[in-house]
């Protein structure tokens, strides 16, 4: 068991974690929240992938996750955002139905 | 197969069927296994590209291999990543004319100023948090700028300060003290300023250089200190107006009235210490039209 | 056992529980503060992994600004489904500008 496949795991798992919370939970803010942590299962991978044993890991999939991470909180106060929105004219539908 | 989203009330009535996400969790962990197994056993073929990048340091202007990858090797992805943020501070820019409103229950919820940064007393304020701020954020400002100059040799760089900085502007919002306002010129100026100097500067390398975005070798150092300062800038204001805009909204859809007038954008000569007219004159003329 | 495996495996073991925990919870306040504390943990991950800049990134943007921008959207969700966002309360706030 290196560190190596632990990791892997953890990642595998949280992309699979994050993936069910998106088909399966009922609130869209816990959706967005599966979401992230699916981003961050994947982020986990590359940065796994970047490890060497012997010289300095590789910088360019560590720069790439780094730009993951800023895109990803950007994505995520842009859905936040939708949510907010799409929140109020939800309500605003069901008053009108009444 | 997928339920409709619930943007209520966190009910779990709406819930899928007990069977389909046991079926769905069992084909997603079927998945997770068999990546796990292919993942393992696949041996790690080695790329040559950190072997390039230790060749091309120390050409590069700085010794972080992180920063020289995504501020010089690889300066155009950067460049789209600033756009992309800047496309959701577009997104989520307060905007006058939409039938939306501030609260004002929350901390900086009474936005009638044309500056970014202004000084107001809040009932949902905190003091404590205010007394403690007058120490915290002069030392976020330190530290930020520490971690910018630092990220050309050691860990660190314009997204780790900026995000610092966009932390000090959370917290001083909470504190109930101070409040920003995203339509003012400032603001414009802080959230474009990254994307506009950085094609600045990939044009003007290019006239010298002929290849855009390519440094010349002695001015690569002092080029990347200098994106990499507006894109702190930029990062800072755009993660801090996003936080501003999804605290401090009151999302209101168009069928109804609001309830009150738009207090927020009158503008009361008093409260203002330096007004710039033409801001004034535009924020009173876009107030007007939603009331009709 | 060797250490760093050790280490290494308690992480793993955290984080994967506090992911399971974070989408399990009925309340979406925890579900919120359990993705904080995650993010947190996986800002340990990364200096296990040899990414200082991943790390420094991770614990400011990842577990403390999104934290915030969640926080701020669920008052904003909780107000509106009791119902008194849409009258706010005009005497909240005054303005009184230094000068």
């Amino acid at each position: 068991m290196t560190q190596d496949s632990l990791y892997i795991i953890a990642s595998v798992g949280l992309f699979g974690i994050g993936l069910y919370g998106v088909i399966a939970a009922p609130h869209i803010l816990r959706k967005i929240l599966a979401i992230n942590i699916m981003s961050v299962g994947v982020f986990m991978l590359l940065v796994t992938s970047a490890k060497n044993v012997n010289s300095t890991p590789d910088p360019v999939l560590h720069a790439m996750v780094l730009t993951g991470i800023v895109v990803a909180i950007a994505g995520t106060a842009l859905a936040l955002f939708l949510a907010g929105k799409i929140h109020a004219l939800s309500e605003a539908s069901d008053e009108d139905s009444h | 197969m997928f339920q409709a989203p619930d943007f209520k009330n966190n009910s779990y009535e709406n819930e899928l069927p007990f069977a389909t996400r046991v079926l769905c969790a069992i084909v997603i962990g079927a998945l997770g296994f068999g990546l796990i197994a292919a993942l393992i056993l696949t041996e790690n073929i080695s790329s040559s590209l950190p072997a390039m990048v230790q060749q091309k340091l120390t050409q590069s202007g700085v010794q972080n291999p992180v920063t020289a990858v995504l501020l010089n090797f690889r300066s155009y992805d950067t460049l789209l990543e600033i756009g992309v943020l800047l496309t959701v501070a577009v997104a989520m820019l307060p905007n006058a004319n939409f039938n939306s409103d501030i609260n004002p229950d929350m901390p900086g919820g009474n936005r009638s100023s044309s500056h970014l940064v202004s000084v107001v007393n809040s009932a949902a304020g905190n003091p404590p948090l205010e007394a403690f701020l007058r120490w915290l954020i002069p030392m976020i400002i330190v530290m930020a700028g520490y971690m910018l100059w630092t990220g050309t040799a050691l860990p660190g760089g314009a997204f780790q300060s900026g995000a610092l900085l966009a932390g000090a502007g959370v917290l001083a919002q909470l504190s109930g003290r101070i409040q920003f306002c995203f339509t003012s010129t400032t603001a414009k100026l802080l959230l474009t300023i990254s994307l506009i100097t950085f094609v600045m500067v990939a044009i003007g390398v290019a006239t010298t250089t002929g290849v855009v975005l390519q440094y010349p070798l002695e001015l690569a150092a002092p080029l990347i200190l200098l994106v990499e300062s507006a894109a702190t800038l930029s990062i800072a204001a755009i993660l801090l107006l996003s936080y501003n805009t999804l605290a401090t909204q009151v999302f209101e859809s168009p069928s109804e009235h609001s309830t009150f007038e738009h207090s927020a954008f009158d503008n009361q000569p008093s409260d203002v210490t330096e007004t710039s007219a033409p801001n004034e004159t535009l924020q009173s003329q876009t107030a007007e039209d939603p009331k009709s | 056992m060797n250490f760093n495996i050790f280490i290494d495996g308690c992480l793993v073991i955290g984080i994967l529980t506090l992911a399971c925990l974070c989408l399990a919870t009925k309340n979406l306040f925890t579900a919120i503060v359990l993705f904080v504390s995650l993010g947190l943990l996986i800002a340990i991950a990364w200096v296990r992994l040899d990414a200082p800049d991943l790390a420094i990134a991770e614990a400011a943007i990842g577990a403390g600004l999104t934290g915030a921008l969640l926080l701020a959207t669920w008052r904003q969700m909780r107000e509106r489904a009791h119902g008194n966002a849409d009258t706010p309360n005009k005497s909240g706030g005054e303005n009184v500008s230094s000068p």
